[in-house]
């Protein structure tokens, strides 16, 4: 299995990698740990590849008070193992450690991830619960698009011809927040059958003063539950709460793969959820405790 | 069209021209003649073809050749300083029978590098799934896992 030929161009920066992009069928490549393995296959044939590895300026992690900016092609673990992230976004930690192997995640990037967008990825997830915007640049203009709003369907990022995704911005949440996040596979490294995310903060009654949950693997996009996070806000977790968000995924559609029925997945995905939001909400007590003590 | 580039492999630096679409995996057995990296199933899934590129374990198959160029590659060719012996790593993989074939040897002992180049104490758990991105079809892991608990307790007690 080897790639059919292309024209190769690796630009030192955005600017010559955008007029590059004008040409016909030309196509970025970042981590390549999806883009190449589907070129191996043929699955993809391109004239040519704008290898974006070069620019420097789209390799750095930037953290300003509440906000991480993220380079598009900083990779997966660059983030894994960059300590002021991990302490301002946990969640980060716990679930890139889930992406493929140390060997793609040396070379995978969080813009290539979202530009894919496999259905059970794991960073469009992520943004997506923490509200993440995505900036992308094109020979005409600049602009910032909401994660929500780029993640169109599956491997259909709201991207034109031309476009390159330069920055992800995500905003933490306080550092007493509680999160977890978790996934199923048949291996180690594997695409996910499910996979489930979520934050909270309490009040200091041990209410839930705010709530994030996402989902992913079941249908074509990860997806928030912004109809059970308004449910549960406000609330004291306890048996009858979980299970109804977790009866929630009845509602909602699937895709088989051939791994798993939409049944099966809805199994899983119910499980994954009342999991998440247990962990998250234990975590939650914890830093709470934690930090009363200190204040 | 061919593009002339020069790789820097095991501190040596080679010339060759090839055309985009070879795999680094292939340039380095094909036009480089080092063919101690093996190649599997050339879509990123078996970890046969783990060199270090700049320092990181990465799968030489998923990277064009042309890619590789102005970066440090290391294979297993330069892991021990000369042909005839061995090193820690490949020494403690003999001592504990953690090869049968020997096919995802060379991707093992790379990504073994990496790993002991991060200096962390890793426990039996870590190590396996620091390793889950190779696949070995002959010996079960068990050897394989225990080389490496083997070497890490080896070196802490040289540190020690």
């Amino acid at each position: 299995m080897k790639s059919a030929s292309f024209d190769y161009h690796r630009p030192q920066n955005i600017n010559d990698a955008l007029t590059l992009l004008q040409m016909p069928d030309y196509r970025i490549i970042a981590g390549g740990q999806s883009l190449v393995p589907m070129m191996n296959f043929r699955l993809v044939a391109v004239r040519g590849l704008v290898d974006l590895n070069d620019i420097s300026e789209l390799s750095a992690i930037q953290i300003d008070k509440n906000i991480i900016t993220f380079g598009a092609m900083v990779r997966q673990r660059q983030i894994e193992r960059h300590e002021d992230v991990i302490k301002n976004a946990p969640i980060f930690g716990e679930a890139i450690r889930e992406i493929g192997h140390r060997q793609t995640r040396n070379r995978g990037t969080i813009g290539g991830s979202l530009c894919q967008l496999d259905p059970s990825a794991e960073l469009p997830l992520l943004c997506l619960l923490h509200d993440g915007i995505i900036t992308v640049q094109s020979l005409k203009r600049t602009h910032n698009i909401k994660v929500a709003d780029f993640i169109r369907g599956a491997m259909d990022p709201q991207l034109d011809e031309g476009d390159i995704v330069t920055h992800i911005r995500i905003k933490t949440w306080p550092r007493y927040h509680g999160y977890a996040f978790m996934e199923y596979a048949r291996r180690a490294g594997d695409f996910a059958i499910g996979s489930a995310g979520c934050l909270i903060t309490l009040t200091p009654h041990q209410t839930i003063d705010e709530i994030a949950v996402c989902i992913g693997g079941l249908s074509d996009v990860p997806q928030r539950l912004h109809h059970s996070e308004t449910l549960i806000k406000g609330q004291k977790i306890n048996e009858t709460i979980i299970d109804n968000i977790a009866r929630s995924i009845d509602d909602l559609g699937g895709h088989p793969t051939v791994q798993a029925s939409v049944a099966f997945k809805k199994q899983i995905t119910k499980t994954l959820l009342k999991r998440v939001i247990i962990r998250a909400y234990d975590r939650a007590l914890d830093q709470e405790m934690h930090h009363e003590k200190n204040n | 069209m061919k593009k002339t580039i020069k790789l820097t492999v095991n501190g040596q630096i080679y010339e060759c021209t090839v055309e985009p679409r070879v795999s680094l995996a292939d340039c380095i057995r094909h036009h480089l003649g080092l063919t101690g990296t093996h190649v599997g199933c050339e879509h990123g899934v078996c970890g046969v073809c783990t060199i270090l590129f700049d320092g990181a374990s990465v799968r030489s198959c998923l990277l064009y050749a042309v890619q590789a160029e102005g970066h440090d590659i290391q294979t297993i060719e330069g892991v021990a300083h000369d042909p005839d012996t061995l090193d820690e790593i490949q020494q403690c993989f003999r001592d504990n029978h953690a090869l049968q074939c020997g096919f995802c040897t060379p991707g093992m002992i790379m990504t073994v590098k990496e790993i002991l180049s991060e200096g962390q104490k890793l426990s039996e758990h870590d190590i396996r799934d620091a390793l889950s991105g190779n696949i070995c079809r002959c010996t079960g892991y068990q050897p394989i896992v225990q080389a490496v608990m083997d070497l890490m307790a080896r070196n802490e007690r040289k540190a020690g």
